[in-house]
């Protein structure tokens, strides 16, 4: 098998060779970063985080990122990442790292301790400087959370953020007990955050079905 | 101030300013009417000797290629001929050599049975005397009176017993003469079955080469039709070549159906080697790198096909290789045959690898979606290994014998190409003539038009002509009669 392989590998990489100048690998990777908002309203929640980091594994192609990140009381850190890979090039490989995220991911998840604050914002700068560093060609940050942005006293979020290319894709945003008082107020959240978002040139989308994931990662 | 009020003539009176536009208008129109009229011919005939003129050209290209085609035909169809011919002089040579080289030795076995025959025939035919008529002999003895002589009596019984005896010797010689007789026949009796066996062989070998001297004779008489350049033989090759189109372009699409399994089976084990998230960029086109290396393996594959079945000679598409001494010929036939060999083995093993993969990601999938069964789907699954191994090996030796549809479709091709051109052109020469017609007649048409403009004017004028031409007419006849002299 060994010795097939090699001489497949010799072979394909000389027919390779006629065209490799104008190879650019990475031009057609994906990033997707999945903020998990772990604050005391929103942490029951996370058995269906479960669920969506296991689809996006399932459909993640090799040379594609996936960072797993926490929403805290202060997000913008790269502590707050609880597990990240790029995956190889090789189906092979990329299919061991789908193998060990799943495990590591698991395990944290399980470990997780709710938190007082939800520093939406932080995370989507933790997000975007992370994938502007890997650079793929198609960005998406996922935010698993009711959207309600809680700071603690003195933290500056009131910052515009630059998402031009990026899609921000909000999911399961839960109602919260006072939004079933005034459904304005829900409504006024998602449109807050759009307007934020489309005003930092990124696209928004809502996907409250998770039974449907298809349409979370446009192909 | 608008244009409208710029064009109102009569302010505040708009039909009336209306009327006046359309009297101005009408005068200028009369006024240019000859050299409108004029222009308006000219450019029609034109446009419409142009286009004729086009059209001519296009017809008398159609016509050239017409007979582009027709020398195409033919000699592709003499091609043919000399090799169908050729080939049906290898078959009556190879009987000749298999069947008739041994007709001396034939010859000999049949001539010796012959003889045999002969000398058993000479033998057979002396037929043993007949006994004699001893019985009756024996019956006038016993019915002698013996007239009570016992003397007499004696001497009668005597000479019965001698011809009795006499009369068995006899009969057991006869009995022994025929039955040598019978020998003989019985021995010529295989030596009958072998001349008729051998006279059977030759009779069919005689009757093979007579069937292949008619076939020769029938592809001969083709070969004739075709040098002496008739219609009949343009027709027939004509009809054959778009036969052998569509046939060779079913066969082709069904090698391509072939050639797309056989890329499914090898594109993505690659990718595991050569990176899935490789990409090379074509002008604005990108495809992934792993799909270029299989699509080139199997157009090497077919490449290889292609040299292999030239080297055999049972395609000509590259005359160099088919001219090529007989031993290099066969020596590169097997270099062929063995690196095919070698892509065969590597798509196999493609084949095994990519089915390892298939499996490793269901066993991933099943594992994220918490699906027992399918993280264990390997189990049980080796006839589908086997049988993508199998497919993996014997594609790259069935897409060898894409050559011989491929002759035959660039062998076709040329000619139905020629005929779809011949029918563009002449398409294209009709509506050049019909569009120089519609131009020349358009034109006559918008200076009739112009008339229907300036109807009033035109009316005037020939109403004042007629008018003038009676008095003209008159005083040209009074003048004529006082030059006559007549009242």
């Amino acid at each position: 098998m060994g010795a097939i392989r090699w001489a497949i590998a010799v072979f394909a990489l000389a027919a390779g060779l006629t065209c490799s100048s104008c190879s650019q690998p990475g031009d057609h990777s994906r990033g997707v970063y999945l903020l998990l908002d772990t604050s005391g309203t929103y942490a029951g929640q996370l058995e269906k985080a479960r669920h969506v980091i296991n689809y996006l594994l399932a459909t993640l192609e090799p040379g594609d990122t996936l960072a797993v990140a926490r929403i805290d009381t202060g997000s913008f850190s790269e502590n707050d990442i609880l597990a990240k890979a790029t995956l190889d090039d090789r189906p092979s490989r990329a299919n061991q790292q789908k193998r060990q995220l799943h495990q590591a991911v698991g395990s944290l998840l399980d470990e997780l301790r709710p938190s007082r604050y939800t520093d939406i914002t932080g995370g989507i700068l933790q997000a975007i400087e992370f994938l502007n560093e890997k650079a793929p060609a198609r960005r998406t940050i996922l935010i698993f959370s009711d959207l309600q942005e809680e700071l603690p006293k003195g933290f500056v979020r009131d910052i515009d953020l630059k998402l031009a290319g990026y899609e921000v894709v909000a999911l399961n945003v839960t109602k919260l007990r006072a939004d079933n008082v005034d459904p304005r107020e829900y409504m006024t959240r998602l449109e807050a955050w759009r307007d934020r978002v489309q005003g930092g040139g990124g696209s928004w989308r809502v996907i409250n079905d998770l039974e449907h994931l298809e349409a979370l990662i446009a192909s | 101030m608008t244009t409208l009020e710029i064009l109102e003539i009569v302010p505040g009176h708009p039909a009336i300013s209306a009327v006046v536009w359309l009297l101005i208008v009408t005068v200028l129109l009369y006024i240019a009417r000859v050299p409108v009229h004029r222009v308006l011919l000219a450019l029609s005939t034109i446009i419409r000797s142009t286009l004729r003129m086009a059209g001519r050209s296009v017809t008398l290209a159609s016509e050239r290629l017409i007979d582009r085609n027709r020398e195409v035909l033919l000699a592709a169809g003499r091609e043919v001929a000399e090799r169908v011919v050729e080939r049906e002089f290898e078959r009556i040579d190879a009987t000749v050599q298999h069947d008739l080289a041994h007709y001396p030795s034939l010859q000999r076995d049949l001539h010796e049975a012959l003889t045999r025959l002969n000398n058993d025939y000479e033998a057979g035919k002396e037929v043993p005397p007949a006994p004699p008529g001893w019985i009756k002999a024996v019956e006038s003895v016993v019915k002698l009176p013996s007239a009570g002589d016992p003397m007499v009596a004696n001497v009668l019984n005597e000479i019965c017993e001698s011809v009795k005896k006499a009369q068995n010797r006899a009969i057991e010689e006869y009995r022994k003469d025929s039955h040598q007789r019978h020998v003989l026949l019985r021995r010529m009796l295989p030596q009958w079955r072998r001349v008729q066996h051998t006279l059977s062989q030759v009779d069919k070998t005689v009757g093979s080469l007579l069937d292949r001297a008619k076939s020769i004779d029938r592809h001969m008489d083709d070969y004739r039709a075709i040098v002496a350049r008739s219609d009949r033989a343009v027709r027939m090759l004509s009809s054959s070549a778009v036969t052998q189109f569509f046939i060779s372009s079913l066969v082709l699409v069904i090698a391509m159906g072939g050639a797309l399994i056989n890329f499914q089976l090898i594109a993505y084990p690659l990718s595991d080697m050569v990176g899935g998230n490789s990409y090379l960029h074509f002008g604005l086109t990108a495809f992934k790198t792993a799909d270029v290396a299989a699509l080139v393996i199997i157009l090497l594959e077919v490449a290889l096909g292609l040299f292999l079945m030239e080297s055999l000679r049972i395609t000509r598409l590259f005359p160099i290789i088919g001219a090529l001494d007989d031993r290099i010929r066969t020596r590169m036939a097997w270099a062929f045959f063995v690196v095919l060999l070698v892509l065969a083995c590597a798509e196999a093993g493609l084949a095994y690898a990519r089915d390892l993969l298939a499996l490793d990601d269901a066993a991933v999938v099943g594992l994220l979606v918490e699906d027992e069964a399918a993280a264990q789907a390997g189990d049980g699954r080796w006839i589908a290994t086997a049988a993508q191994m199998a497919m993996g090996f014997i594609l790259p030796f069935a897409l060898t014998f894409v050559a011989i549809p491929l002759e035959s479709f660039v062998h076709s091709a040329r000619t139905v190409v020629g005929i779809l051109a011949v029918a563009v052109l002449r398409g294209l020469a009709f509506v050049l003539r019909v569009l120089g017609n519609i131009a020349y007649f358009g034109g006559r048409m918008l200076i009739h038009l112009y008339d229907l403009m300036i109807f009033i004017p035109l009316w005037i004028e020939r109403s004042a002509m007629s008018r003038r031409r009676p008095a003209s007419a008159t005083s040209t006849r009074a003048d004529a009669n006082a030059a006559t002299g007549g009242g």
